[in-house]
């Protein structure tokens, strides 16, 4: 491709990138072949039947039924194909594995902040192991961002005041662009960053040669105490609070009647505001503006941290 | 290729450009004609400003670290770019311009049924944009044409309050246009135009018109919204107090989506007529060209959802909208398909007006059909926010709505003036047009492909090549505006008389002398006959 001077596709980096790049190229087959039907009919007919004498005036015709339907319900059948075709490849984009590894992200004009779970932290950079799903929690401090990897043929909306989730496999080790491709300010173009797709091996040299390499949950547990948590949600409290132990995952009753799965986006709102779970008081302070996104996220991952739905089960029974 | 004999044209005595002079005669006229010239002007005007700032953003991506500016100058030009165009010109260029002037002559009307609400409709324009000019030179606006929160409410620091009030008050110029036309097509048309006799531009104005009072109230009210947070930080869109952003989104494009269709429909409607001028044939499936106009603006309402699938909407409301958008991209494929049937054993004319209409067919055939890559979501992931959609949108504004604009600026400029413009230099600007245009999108599809995004003031290296071709064409693109301009204001003073019926075309604005009368026809026609009715041996050019 260095013949054409300019690059003609993006490299193809990711389990979904084939399989984008596929349907990419049907979109693309599809669009050349009416375009150039298109085209060379009107330029056929333009020379063809080009107009003779002045005053020519040529015979008329009303038009043809079979011909409207033809050209009404082909194209309506093609949409159809192409619209089941997309909407599977984006529920796949959507949707991770199980055994993802969890990344997790907050935005800010203008840098990504980047922490894993065992500890490192990046900023406008991203390590990641080659051959294994890797879902990102994301949020944003401050506008809109979108983390995109044209590589990865993957971008989603980093949006204040929720998470959103993106997921990719890296198939090929390498350095590739990551970039803001929502509009955020005056830096946006220089909220760009780069993705290390490494080996294993090199990944697990890597987060071994990190300073500061304590986990996200030990941190959210320094936190939880700091913020005086415990006074409430610790064993054996005076006033109680719902208990967090094996609370992740796990069906809570509001006051209000409604039931909700105590994700981790339920925990944000949980922690920067009571959510009035049923049986309790509703006594929890708010914790905006006194804990950031990283600080929410090292919560989460403390809460996350104590035991697994099951157990809790387990140990009802 | 002897002629009949005709006498060599001449104007009339008394018509509605000499009936009266002075600025008063002008800027208190109530007359359609003169109003469609008041905004012929002013719109020339912000397509100037509009298209500056299109040529210094173009002029900095020359160079992967900025050729010119700073990301904060460059910001404002992009937003300034898209608002201006998208608000001050696009949206009135065909509406008010060839609307205003042929939809009562098409109609067979002496007026628009409330003259003076029309030119009421120029000062608020007027007031607007010139709110607007003000906010851009005393510092300009940031936020991107989508105005998107909370950037727009809480982090931007330019002139986003007196450019938002610009585009509020210009919004109820269009509003008032658009039932202004409504009310004109419904009441005022000539004994026998029964709706389906009506040139199919008449059918498109009416669509745009519905569009223009459902959606333009929509992006008032955002607009407001947007105000009360910046001003008195009521949480609306800011989640740090208390609001959603997301539901901007869904605001902006509830009015942003069929507001594409007012910039494209009227197009569509043009080209219908440049096409049966052109081939003197009636427009293949004339009901099926009217009705798709009407689907059009229906769908359009119904699709806004495909902007947002990547911002964690549901995937089912994603599911909807997806399937939405693909179901509006079939009426204006039967638009294509039928405009080029109509050529199928035609006259088809090598002159000027033809050339942009056939220009249109093919820009908007890939204009549309990129669509598709947007209206999927598993390509959108990949697509959007880059150049691709950037190419995309240009391809249908530019290629599409401009080149329709023109086209019929080009169609009835003999009828506007009495004059004909050079036709070799014409042909020549049009050629530059379509070349330059291409040279400048075409690459943008690339760049979107492989992962530039949109917005960017500097970018990678990697895509310096593709960003040059781009700058390129644009310059090209530019000249062929700009030969327009003096050949048209030429021949306004030397060019030929035209004679009422240059192009030997059908319809009502052809039975009249050019320039027509005030009161465009002497006695009120009587329609005995559908539209493009063209007798094979009855061609009368002159």
């Amino acid at each position: 491709m260095a013949l054409l001077f300019f690059p003609i596709h993006p490299p193809q980096a990711s389990s979904i990138a084939v399989e984008w790049d596929y349907f990419f190229y049907v979109l693309t087959a599809i669009t050349v072949f009416f375009s150039a039907l298109i085209f060379g009919l009107v330029f056929y007919f333009a020379i063809k039947y080009r107009r003779k004498e002045k005053d020519e005036v040529p015979p008329q015709n009303e038009g043809n039924l079979p011909l409207e339907l033809a050209w009404t319900i082909i194209p309506a059948g093609i949409c159809v194909v192409l619209f089941v075709w997309s909407s599977v490849l984006f529920i796949k984009t959507q949707r991770p594995p199980a055994n993802a590894t969890e990344v997790f992200v907050v935005a800010k004009q203008w840098m990504w902040k980047v922490q894993h779970p065992e500890g490192p932290r990046e900023i406008n950079q991203l390590h990641v192991p080659v051959g294994e799903p890797v879902k990102l929690t994301m949020t944003s401090e401050d506008v809109i961002h979108d983390f995109g990897v044209p590589a990865f043929r993957v971008k989603k909306d980093v949006v204040p005041g929720i998470y959103s989730t993106e997921w990719f496999t890296p198939t090929e080790v390498g350095e590739y662009h990551l970039f803001c491709d929502q509009y955020c300010g005056t830096g946006h173009s220089h909220m760009v960053g780069t993705i290390v797709v490494m080996k294993p091996d090199d990944y697990e040299h890597w987060l071994a040669s990190q300073m500061n390499v304590q986990p996200m949950a030990e941190r959210g547990q320094r936190l939880f105490g700091q913020l005086g948590c415990n006074t409430c949600h610790g064993e054996g409290a005076k006033t109680p609070g719902p208990p967090l132990q094996g609370l992740y995952g796990t069906e809570v009753k509001l006051q209000n009647g409604q039931t909700v799965t105590a994700d981790d986006e339920y925990l944000r709102n949980a922690v920067l505001g009571p959510q009035g779970v049923a049986g309790y008081p509703t006594l929890m302070p708010t914790f905006q503006g006194q804990v950031n996104e990283e600080e929410v996220l090292q919560l989460i991952a403390y809460i996350k941290s104590l035991g697994p739905p099951e157990e809790r089960k387990v140990a009802k029974q | 290729m002897s002629t009949v004999a005709v006498e060599a044209p001449s104007l009339p005595e008394v018509h509605y450009l000499n009936a009266d002079y002075g600025w008063r005669s002008w800027l208190f006229t109530t007359d359609h004609k003169r109003i469609a010239w008041l905004y012929l002007f002013s719109i020339t005007f912000m397509f100037a400003i509009g298209g500056l700032a299109a040529t210094l953003m173009r002029l900095n991506l020359v160079e992967p670290s900025g050729l010119l500016f700073e990301p904060a100058s460059y910001d404002k030009l992009f937003t300034a770019h898209g608002l201006v165009m998208i608000f001050f010109f696009l949206t009135q260029s065909i509406p008010t311009v060839l609307g205003n002037f042929l939809i009562p002559i098409m109609i067979g009307a002496r007026d628009v049924a409330f003259p003076k609400l029309n030119l009421l409709s120029w000062y608020i324009y007027v007031l607007g944009a010139t709110i607007f000019i003000i906010s851009l030179v005393t510092g300009g606006i940031d936020t991107g044409w989508t105005l998107y929160t909370p950037l727009s409410t809480t982090y931007a620091n330019t002139n986003v309050l007196s450019a938002t009030v610009g585009i509020f008050i210009t919004g109820f110029s269009s509003i008032l246009t658009g039932l202004n036309f409504m009310v004109t097509i419904h009441k005022m048309r000539a004994p026998g135009m029964t709706w389906f006799r009506l040139p199919l531009f008449i059918w498109a104005m009416y669509a745009t018109s519905v569009i223009f009072v459902l959606a333009m109230p929509v992006i008032a009210i955002t607009l407001a919204l947007i105000a009360l947070e910046r001003i008195w930080h009521v949480g609306i869109f800011d989640p740090g107090l208390g609001g959603d952003p997301i539901l901007f989104q869904h605001l902006f494009w509830f009015f942003g989506h069929p507001e594409v269709y007012i910039l494209i429909l009227p197009s569509m409607g043009v080209i219908s007529e440049l096409v049966a001028a052109g081939c003197r044939k009636r427009i293949f499936g004339y009901s099926f060209v009217a009705f798709s106009s009407v689907a059009i603006a229906a769908i359009s309402f119904m699709v806004w959802g495909h902007h947002m699938f990547l911002t964690g909407q549901s995937v089912y409301a994603g599911l909807v909208f997806s399937a939405l958008s693909f179901a509006v991209a079939i009426p204006s494929a039967v638009k294509v398909f039928n405009w080029t049937a109509t050529m199928h054993k035609a006259s088809v004319s090598y002159d000027t007006p033809m050339l942009y209409a056939i220009g249109f067919i093919g820009l908007f055939t890939i204009g549309g059909l990129t669509g598709l890559f947007l209206a999927s979501m598993g390509a959108d992931v990949h697509l959007h926010d880059t150049y691709f959609v950037v190419a995309h949108f240009h391809y249908v504004m530019v290629g599409g709505a401009i080149m329709g604009y023109m086209g019929g600026l080009h169609l009835w400029w003999p009828k506007m003036t009495g004059k004909l413009y050079p036709e070799a230099w014409a042909r020549f600007a049009c050629l530059l047009v379509f070349v330059g245009f291409n040279l400048t999108f075409g690459p943008q599809f690339i760049l979107g492909y492989v992962g530039m995004p949109r917005r960017y003031a500097v970018y990678p290296a990697e895509f310096q090549v593709l960003n040059v071709m781009s700058s390129a064409g644009a310059s090209i693109l530019a000249v062929g505006y700009v030969i327009p301009l003096i050949y048209f204001a030429w021949s306004v003073f030397k060019g030929p008389i035209a004679g009422p019926n240059p192009w030997g075309a059908k319809g009502l604005e052809w039975t009249i002398a050019s320039p027509p009368p005030t009161h465009n026809f002497h006695e009120t026609p009587i329609v005995t006959e559908e539209a493009y009715a063209y007798e094979p041996e009855a061609a009368h050019v002159g």
